[in-house]
């Protein structure tokens, strides 16, 4: 699994894009970062990449995935995961759900909820299903966050400055757990970040925009 | 099929009406009689709802009252019905009606009939050309609408508050300037304000028998004159100094319970004891006419031509004149409406459940009402009103 | 996705128009013909101006005319300038959320049933003079004094104030929770300016803009409302809409003319008060910044606030009392004056639903519970065609969610009328729900708007990156996240099609009997009990509906921190 992307560009329907076109390709297991000042469109470029551009917005160029093309698929087609700063868990249902909603459909019956508390204990959340996920600390939500995002099965995982939010011993910790686990499944994954220690760590291919 | 029926009834047979009746009955059955009638009165509306159970039971024809603020709601709907072309399946089957809301439905065409002079108890009535029941306003009614009720204008008081109650219209002045802000009668757009305003109207007029005719200018000025004297004077006296008035009867009634006001209006000879069995008066409420007599008339029913359900509006109409319902509805305890039947038509039987009804100190004899006197010709009244609003709305 | 977001959103453009604003429009042109002398039923075929010479002389229309101006215009001044003055007394002492659980059976309760219970409460016969008498008044016999249905109106103000003063309430309310009031107040404060002062130079013209539409909403309901003109208004002559009210239903017919010709006249007059409105709002400005510039501190606003508060607080009591009294009444047996409290009890009019109040209140409950629903579905579909397209809302898509509440109902629903029966829908439950989801339908969008787009979009995102559907996006994430605002709305949407008496009685062919028709119809009787019964149903409807909108979500999400609200 790898994701390429080949003079991408974003920007408003009729006006000048956002940054020049880039090109990359992203092994799979490895981790890209993309750094650059503020409002330069690094999370646009995330969005165009995901499938969740406002109105009004475009990308140009190719984005493939395996040698799959997405840009013209919806996002929930496009098997493009996505982990935000903060870890978007649904407030309405228990961790467990929100794990179980991202489960991808093949897996059946009980073996559902035994996949969700393999998850779950993978990520050191043992006994946590039926909790409330406001009740989670902010490394607890990430980590579920994380196995959520896997549990869907994505091709490829985006980052949008996932750690930022985290305190620095956390950082480090559930930097090491999000990429180890897109190594050992072997999916690519695409960083925006402003911190260098996070592209060091993730050493992978960094583009500047 | 009417023209026949016709032939028949002046030819003296009555059996094909009884047949002919019999597919009346027969169409009716599983009808939903939509009767429109004003829904002020809980009386009322109860009697209506027991009809309804009666006509259910016996020809199965259910009624809905559709309660009406006032009259001229049913009237407008038939005109909207009209001017949408529908012709059938009208959403009025039956409206209770009187006056200028019959004549402008009588003379638009908007009624189904004639009708009542075929329902089968029609006999129990007094139908010559003159009598109450032939007549609305002076309107011939020429059998478009079926008498149900009879009404009087009555006034109600309570003894207890007020001794000596004004013996004729003259005498509210008297006690309007011995009793200030006391006095007062229903808005003039209401039926009752109206015809508080007749009933001065037929006292002072010189000449009573103008008023049977169409109103003229002429014999307006003429005729008005003294009411208008009498008015003026009256006017600054009144409850709120003549600047705004009860809506209707039952408020001025509500007002009279609440002692904002020592009279209230009725047309209905029984509503003091009727009120005062509700615990809507103190027990102390009695009525009293003028001494010249009081207007009167009948209650009428009639159907709009358009109605959906006309057969079972014709049982209705008939149901209301059985000698058992009217004895029902003059009971005090239900209606306490005096029966329109012709007494000398009921046969010792039917008479006697007149006989045996209950008694109240409210109610009044009938003997106590005084002569009924005649309405004006409907096109009085509207000119009246029109008048009053002109010189006293600003 | 875009074009199923198109195809959505073309649905329910289709649904608005041919189901809102063309029965309005072709409502007006009926209207219009007649008022123009044409309509045939009653055998007027000309075209003439004879309508509008007839309605410029009726007795009394030039006072009906100022009547309406008078109150209408004269309420909303009135009700925004208390409601600003109290928001500005009691911000930071007490939190919206606190407010409004305060101010819900007043926001709850109907036009109708709080006018009859204010009627009683203030007439000269009324509780307010029962307590008192003979005691301290001397009155053994209810004065003459005319305390409602007075001819300036002043009862009928009362009776606006005390419906729009906690709605005005609230619509600031959720106004200041966008500004950062506290960091300016203190800013303000720092520079010398009196709190008040800083309230009405600062912090008013942020909220203003934001409560605009309101306004204007509150402005055309005050100078078009029949049901309560009819309860607390004078009656010769009564307000415009009511005298046009009566002149449709007079047993003249050809007074139908002119009445049409006084219906597109009700239309001019809000459209010319919105006009005027507008005008004294640019006046305020170029005012308000000489004003700013001079820098006057302002050190004595304080006694103007109090006196905002007191008289609000007085109104907040009355309107409370007034529910309390029906609810008395419908209790009572015998109660004359001067007894402050019934001689005798019975539950009696409680007792027999049969008699009336049973299927009144079945009917209310499907036309409210059918109303609100299709309303929240059709909001639902127009806000998530919105975000499937990815675009906020034009400018004409927002003045028609509004344009049902700034018309005059009595301009167009006669024409209507006219035109349901030649459909042949007229006298049933069906015009009557349409009719009634004109204005449901607004209200239940102008709830649910803020909330829907202040969902957090990254949780949909997220949603769309774990593969799920739009549909399942719709059904599993957004709308149980919505359960509170949802619920809000429904709530709103329901007590709106409770209260609505015009549509109802002329679409209804007055064979639609809802507990409010009832209620008005009763309040012209003689029997407060019974009307206590009606009232008390009327107005209790709606406050279970917007308990249920308070206590569900908590139930539902009682172990869920985020949504379990309690401060929302």
């Amino acid at each position: 699994m790898s994701l390429e992307l080949s003079d991408v560009s974003v920007g408003p329907i009729g006006g000048a894009a956002l940054f020049a076109p880039i090109s990359l390709l992203v092994e799979p297991g490895q981790v890209g970062t993309l750094m650059g000042p503020s409002g330069i469109g690094k999370s646009t470029l995330l969005d165009a990449i995901g499938g969740h551009l406002v109105h009004g917005f475009a990308a140009s160029g190719r984005v493939s995935l395996n040698g799959r093309d997405v840009l013209d698929l919806p996002a929930e087609a496009r098997r493009i995961g996505v982990l935000f700063q903060d870890a978007m868990l649904f407030p309405h249902l228990s961790v467990g759900d929100n794990l179980a909603f991202g489960l991808a459909r093949h897996i059946r019956g009980s073996a559902r909820s035994m996949a969700v508390d393999e998850a779950l204990e993978q990520a050191g959340l043992a006994g946590f299903a039926n909790r409330d996920p406001a009740t989670l600390s902010g490394g607890q939500r990430a980590r579920a966050a994380l196995m959520r995002a896997l549990l869907a099965e994505p091709q490829a995982l985006l980052l949008d400055e996932p750690f930022s939010r985290l305190d620095a011993s956390l950082r480090a910790e559930i930097r090491g757990f999000v990429f180890d686990h897109l190594r050992a499944r072997a999916i690519p994954g695409l960083m925006v970040t402003h911190d260098a220690s996070d592209a060091e760590a993730a050493g992978g291919i960094i583009v500047q925009l | 099929m009417r023209f026949i029926l016709f032939a028949a009834l002046s030819l003296g047979f009555a059996s094909p009406a009884l047949a002919d009746w019999q597919e009346t009955l027969d169409k009716a059955r599983g009808q939903t009689v939509y009767w429109n009638a004003w829904g002020g009165d809980a009386r009322t509306n109860a009697f209506i709802a027991w009809v309804g159970a009666q006509t259910e039971a016996q020809y199965g024809v259910r009624v809905e009252q559709v309660k009406l603020t006032d009259t001229a709601t049913a009237v407008t709907q038939v005109i909207s019905e009209k001017s949408a072309g529908q012709d059938s399946g009208g959403s009025v089957d039956l409206i209770w009606i009187n006056g200028p809301n019959f004549l402008a439905m009588k003379e638009q065409s908007l009624l189904h009939g004639p009708f009542a002079t075929d329902l089968p108890n029609a006999r129990y009535l007094d139908l010559g050309p003159d009598a109450a029941a032939s007549v609305d306003f002076t309107v011939p009614v020429d059998g478009y609408a079926s008498a149900w009720r009879l009404a009087r204008f009555v006034f109600t008081y309570d003894s207890a508050v007020v001794a000596n109650p004004p013996a004729d219209m003259a005498g509210f002045l008297d006690y309007a300037q011995a009793n200030p802000g006391r006095v007062t009668h229903p808005d003039v757009s209401n039926f009752m304000g109206a015809t508080f305003l007749k009933q001065a109207l037929v006292e002072f007029a010189p000449d009573k028998t103008v008023l049977q005719a169409p109103v003229t200018d002429e014999a307006f000025a003429t005729a008005s004159a003294p009411l208008w004297e009498w008015y003026d004077a009256l006017r600054p006296l009144m409850w709120r100094e003549g600047q705004t008035f009860p809506e209707n009867e039952s408020v001025q009634q509500q007002m009279l319970n609440d002692g904002e006001v020592d009279f209230g209006v009725s047309f209905d000879p029984a509503s003091a004891a009727g009120a005062i069995a509700e615990g809507l008066l103190p027990d102390t409420a009695r009525v009293f006419v003028p001494q010249g007599g009081s207007i009167g008339n009948i209650s009428f029913v009639a159907i709009p031509y358009n109605a959906a359900n006309a057969e079972g509006a014709e049982v209705v109409a008939n149901f209301l004149l059985d000698p058992a319902t009217q004895a029902h509805q003059q009971n005090i305890e239900v209606l306490g409406s005096f029966s329109v039947l012709d007494p000398s038509r009921l046969n010792a039987d039917q008479a006697a459940l007149f006989a045996a009804l209950p008694s109240s100190p409210a109610l009044p004899k009938l003997e106590d009402l005084g002569p009924t006197l005649l309405e004006p010709h409907a096109s009085w009244m509207v000119k009246l009103v029109d008048v009053w609003a002109d010189r006293y709305t600003k | 996705m875009r074009d199923e977001g198109r195809s959505l959103r073309a649905v329910v453009a289709v649904i608005l128009l041919a189901g809102f604003v063309l029965p309005i429009l072709a409502g007006f042109a009926q209207t219009g013909r007649a008022a123009f002398g044409v309509l045939p039923a009653i055998g007027a075929v000309e075209w003439s101006l004879d309508p509008w010479r007839t309605l410029a002389a009726m007795p009394g229309f030039g006072t009906s005319l100022r009547l309406s101006l008078v109150t209408g215009v004269g309420s909303t001044v009135l009700a925004l300038m208390l409601a600003a003055g109290f928001c500005a007394l009691l911000h930071g002492r007490m939190s919206t959320a606190a407010i409004g659980r305060l101010l819900m059976p007043l926001l709850a309760a109907p036009h109708a049933s709080l006018a009859i219970g204010l009627a009683f409460l203030l007439a000269p016969s009324g509780w307010i003079a029962r307590a008192m008498s003979p005691w301290l008044t001397g009155w053994d016999r209810p004065p003459d004094l005319a305390t409602v249905n007075d001819a300036w109106g002043v009862a009928l103000i009362i009776g606006l104030l005390i419906k729009e003063v906690p709605f005005l309430l609230l619509v600031i309310g959720s106004a200041l929770g966008q500004l950062p009031v506290r960091a300016q107040l203190a800013a303000g404060r720092a520079l010398g300016y009196g709190r008040g002062m800083v309230w009405v130079k600062v912090i008013f013209p942020q909220v203003y803009p934001l409560i605009r539409m309101p306004l204007f909403i509150i402005l055309a309901f005050a100078l078009s409302v029949v049901d309560m003109a009819i309860i607390l208004g004078p009656s010769n002559p009564p307000t415009l809409a009511v005298a046009i009210t009566r002149w449709f239903s007079a047993p003249d017919v050809a007074l139908i003319l002119p009445a049409s010709a006084a219906g597109l006249m009700q239309a001019a007059v809000v459209a010319g008060a919105i006009a005027l409105w507008i005008g004294a709002e640019r006046l305020a400005r170029l005012i308000g910044r000489w004003w700013l510039s001079r820098g006057g501190r302002g050190y004595a606003t304080g006694p103007g606030l109090w006196a905002a508060g007191v008289v609000v607080f007085t109104l907040l009591t009355l309107g409370v009392l007034a529910l309390l009294a029906l609810a008395v009444w419908s209790f009572a047996w015998r109660w004359s004056f001067p007894q402050a409290l019934p001689q005798s009890w019975a539950l009696r009019a409680w007792m027999t639903p049969g008699a009336g109040w049973g299927r009144a209140l079945q009917t209310t409950l499907i036309i409210g519970g059918v109303t609100t629903l299709a309303s929240l579905a059709l909001a639902i579909a127009w806000l998530e065609g919105e975000d499937r397209a990815r675009r906020g809302r034009a400018a004409w898509a927002q003045a028609l969610i509004y344009l049902p509440l700034l018309v005059p109902q009595i301009g167009f629903l006669y024409g209507l009328n006219v035109l349901f029966l030649q459909v042949g829908i007229s006298g049933g439950m069906l015009a009557v729900i349409w009719a009634q989801m004109l204005f449901v339908f607004p209200y239940v969008m102008i709830a649910l708007s803020d909330p829907w787009r202040a969902l957090d979009c990254q949780h949909i995102r997220a949603a769309a990156a774990l593969g799920a559907s739009p549909w399942r996006r719709l059904v599993a994430v957004k709308l149980p996240m919505l359960l509170r605002p949802l619920m809000v709305a429904g709530a709103i949407g329901f007590a709106v099609s409770v209260a609505q008496y015009l549509p109802t009685l002329f679409m209804g062919a007055g064979r639609v009997v809802t507990l409010t028709t009832e209620a008005v119809t009763l309040a012209s009787g003689s029997d407060r009990r019974i009307v206590g019964v009606y009232a008390v149903l009327q107005a209790g409807l709606p406050f279970l509906a917007y308990g249920a909108a308070l206590l569900v979500p908590g139930l539902v999400y009682r172990n869920r921190r985020e949504l379990k609200g309690g401060n929302a």
